[in-house]
């Protein structure tokens, strides 16, 4: 019997293959999230570029921080907010690789909104992943910037009032107005369907990079389970009914080509 | 009359040495007293010499993680500021140092704290020698105390980071940066190509090796713990290896003054005020602060009186002589600080006053 | 030989570019040389002073209490400076605003109108070099030769068409320098 088991785990009948340029290592994210999707489809495109020998990738601080333990290449673990910075000196000082940073709410759009803005406006010739849950998630589920306004998180226990925090800050489209960035874009994970469109997102990214067109910005909306203390369904529920009705996802600025 | 020498600011003498070593970038942010660095780095336009790049950043903040990013590729690369900026970077000090990445920032230390003053000063000698950010780590400091050293010390400065997988500061002052003195420049050294980067550098991941990952972070205490042992070893190593100082009339000297940088030069001065009046007294200039040369102010400690130690703050070395000294003489301090420069007249009637009347 | 000289007046006075060529003119002449300004706002507009060492010997202090030379250049350097003279040093002054005149009788005191010179040569801006030839006659610690190569090595190329102008200034700024009080003729 267990011989017959070991041939059906053959070659010929393989339907789904990791891409190479993910390790094996299993991955910390809780069921559900939408990081694991989101490094299997940079991945992928890596790998279907060819590029992976020339491509430094910079990890955010935040749930994304083991990135490197997850994509196999070359990478830099940033400070909260700086992986912009340091892109910029790499891709400066190494013109012919390819950089990408990736990040999430807390660690883009609040602490490093500075370097974002600043690298952005430089249109420094990086891709720029955005993951955007409206939580912190790794610290325990405290208000992002990019938390919805009445969305309670541990620290706005009674639902975030935007006359004492500010509103959800669309830092994606802030940084569309700036003469640096080439292409931005805000797109999901959730579905089979937005796994799909994101990739070409992504693969438009990387594509621009390798053209020498500055700033690609990649913003991926996603559900964050534990730290909207949700079961994953729902979360993806309410990520539908709530997060996208603010963050509406699609183009946000196209090159004209 | 030497043709070779020319006449520097240390500022620009310092930013000429850079072109020179073969850097591969400076990342800065304005601030008084060293906005001369990055004003001659952009005028010299080194990146038509050498390829050397030259950037000036959104922050001082952003200037540390340009070091970080850049030295993780393997690549040559510092910034400078002054104290206020220094401060800001600290973050990204403490980064780059858990990370083992060889950097070179240069402090033209000013008065504080907060924004003070713009004078020189050498307040910012606990900062750059115990640490400055979170964690159990150092800076390998090298204090220059002429425009020469300000030239000479930016390789040095580089070989050490790299020997060692450590952010070496080099601490002067508004004093060195903004003074004019010959210098002598080394010939031009050509930047490092790719395939002489370090094996650790993230440049891309090749198929016969594993990838290469620069973080900081490692979550196992049992582990962390181990990686700060290798740090400290790192450090002892320093210490064994890298203790760099000048005497100046110690031989017969009853008293000693130990001062770095301005303050030493002001002191050889003292020191011959002193003489013209019968005291026999010394100097030593330690010219690493970070390691210090204890044994040899140890040592000395058994042949002379006392000692002075002379600064532009308010007693922060006078700290480090103390536990070198151990008890065996007494150590004084005498200190200029918020951007006020002490006068050679002046050490010497603290001299008196403070190990001689005693 | 030792000689440790404060230049000082306001921004704007050329007090720094004097200083860095008589710093050349010591290199020219193979000596040690240390050129130490103050620096910041008061650059601007303000007071300007720099200390210039000339030495035989390697210089230790570049920054200093007590001069053999001072150059003075308006009223604010003189109430500052004037003391700081070491006795039997000399005190050089351009008197143009000058409300106080410089009364110790311990040093050896020297006048030279060289911003009106300056303006009757229609150079105002040799006014510096003027006052460098009054010095460099008061004393001779570089010779003329030096200076001039100073002043090539110190200026960019696109100024050396002005070294005439500047050599004549200097030479002016030795014949016009009058003695105000010398010691050892009181």
């Amino acid at each position: 019997m267990a011989e017959e088991k070991l041939n059906i785990i053959s070659e010929e009948n393989v339907v789904y293959k990791k891409t190479k340029v993910l390790t094996d290592k299993p991955m910390h994210y809780c069921p559900g999230c939408g990081h694991s999707t989101l490094h299997r489809i940079i991945a992928e495109v890596i790998e279907e570029m060819g590029i992976q020998d020339k491509t430094i990738g910079i990890a955010p601080v935040g749930c994304a921080v083991f990135m490197y333990d997850y994509i196999d290449v070359d990478s830099q673990e940033a400070a909260h907010g700086r992986a912009p910075a340091l892109a910029t000196a790499i891709k400066r000082l190494m013109p012919d690789r390819y950089v990408f940073t990736y990040q999430g709410d807390g660690d883009l759009a609040a602490i490093g909104t500075a370097e974002t803005i600043h690298v952005c406006n430089r249109g420094e010739n990086i891709t720029m992943f955005f993951v955007n849950n409206g939580i912190y998630g790794m610290t325990g589920g405290q208000m992002a910037p990019t938390t919805l306004t009445g969305m309670r998180t541990s620290t706005t226990p009674y639902g975030r009032d935007d006359s004492l925090m500010g509103h959800p800050i669309k830092i994606t489209d802030l940084v569309a107005q700036l003469p640096g960035t080439y292409y931005v874009t805000r797109q999901a994970v959730h579905t089979p369907a937005y796994v799909r469109r994101t990739k070409k997102a992504v693969r438009k990214a990387f594509e621009y990079q390798m053209r020498g067109k500055g700033v690609s910005f990649v913003e991926v909306v996603s559900n964050c389970n534990s730290g909207w203390k949700m079961p994953p369904v729902q979360a993806v529920k309410w990520l539908d009914e709530n997060m996208l009705p603010y963050y509406p996802l699609g183009d946000i600025k196209v090159p004209e080509e | 009359m030497d043709e070779d020498f020319v006449l520097m600011k240390g500022n620009e003498a310092l930013a000429e040495a850079a072109i020179r070593a073969g850097v591969d970038g400076y990342f800065g942010y304005p601030i008084t007293p060293q906005s001369e660095v990055m004003e001659y780095l952009t005028a010299a336009r080194p990146w038509e010499r050498t390829g050397m790049v030259v950037f000036q950043a959104e922050s001082e903040v952003a200037a540390i993680n340009m070091l970080y990013g850049g030295a993780g590729a393997g690549k040559r690369v510092m910034t400078s500021s002054s104290s206020p900026g220094i401060s800001l970077m600290q973050e990204g000090i403490s980064y780059i140092a858990g990370a083992e990445l060889p950097v070179v920032i240069v402090n033209i230390v000013r008065g504080g704290p907060g924004l003070g003053t713009i004078q020189p000063a050498q307040s910012d000698y606990f900062q750059a020698t115990k640490g400055g950010g979170h964690g159990d780590y150092h800076l390998l400091v090298l204090a220059p105390s002429s425009v020469q050293e300000m030239a000479d010390f930016v390789e040095l400065a580089f070989d050490l980071a790299f020997k060692y997988r450590n952010p070496v500061m080099i601490l002067s002052d508004g004093a060195i940066g903004q003074m004019m003195e010959k210098v002598k420049f080394k010939p031009q050294k050509p930047r490092w190509r790719d395939d002489e980067l370090p094996e650790w550098a993230t440049t891309g991941k090749k198929p016969d090796r594993e990838r290469n990952i620069i973080t900081s972070l490692d979550l196992d205490p049992y582990r962390q713990e181990r990686f700060n042992r290798h740090l400290q070893e790192k450090y002892r190593k320093m210490r064994e290896e890298e203790v760099r100082f000048e005497t100046f009339q110690t031989e017969d000297a009853e008293y000693l003054l130990v001062a770095y940088g301005t303050s030493a030069r002001i002191c050889q001065k003292a020191v011959q005020l002193a003489r013209e009046e019968g005291i026999r007294a010394g100097l030593l200039r330690p010219i690493t602060l970070y390691p210090f040369p204890e044994k040899e102010i140890a040592a000395l400690a058994g042949r002379v009186k006392a000692m002075l130690s002379v600064e532009m703050s308010a007693g922060q070395m006078v700290e480090d002589v103390r536990l070198a000294v151990n008890g065996r003489v007494p150590v004084e301090h005498f200190g200029r600080f918020g951007g006020v420069v002490p006068s050679p007249e002046e050490i010497v009637e603290a001299l008196k006053q403070k190990l001689i009347n005693d | 030989m030792t000689e440790e000289i404060i230049i000082a007046g306001f921004g704007g006075q050329g007090v720094l570019s004097m200083g860095k060529i008589l710093c050349y003119s010591g290199v020219m002449q193979g000596k040690e040389v240390s050129w130490m300004p103050s620096y910041g706002p008061e650059m601007r507009g303000g007071t300007a002073n720099v200390t210039v060492i000339i030495s035989d010997e390697r210089i230790s202090s570049p920054i200093l209490n007590a001069f053999d030379s001072a150059i003075i250049l308006n009223q604010q350097s003189m109430d500052k400076f004037e003391p700081k003279v070491k006795p039997g040093g000399v005190l050089l002054y351009d008197p143009n605003g000058i409300t106080r005149h410089p009364e110790r009788r311990d040093i050896n005191i020297y006048r030279c109108n060289g911003a009106e010179e300056a303006a009757r040569m229609g150079a105002i801006r040799s006014f510096n070099m003027i006052m460098l030839g009054a010095f460099l006659k008061i004393k001779p610690i570089v010779e003329l030769e030096n200076v001039l190569k100073g002043l090539k090595k110190s200026l960019p190329e696109r100024y050396h068409h002005l070294i005439p102008q500047n050599e004549e200034a200097i030479h002016r700024g030795m014949e016009i320098v009058e003695e105000v009080y010398v010691m050892e003729k009181a």
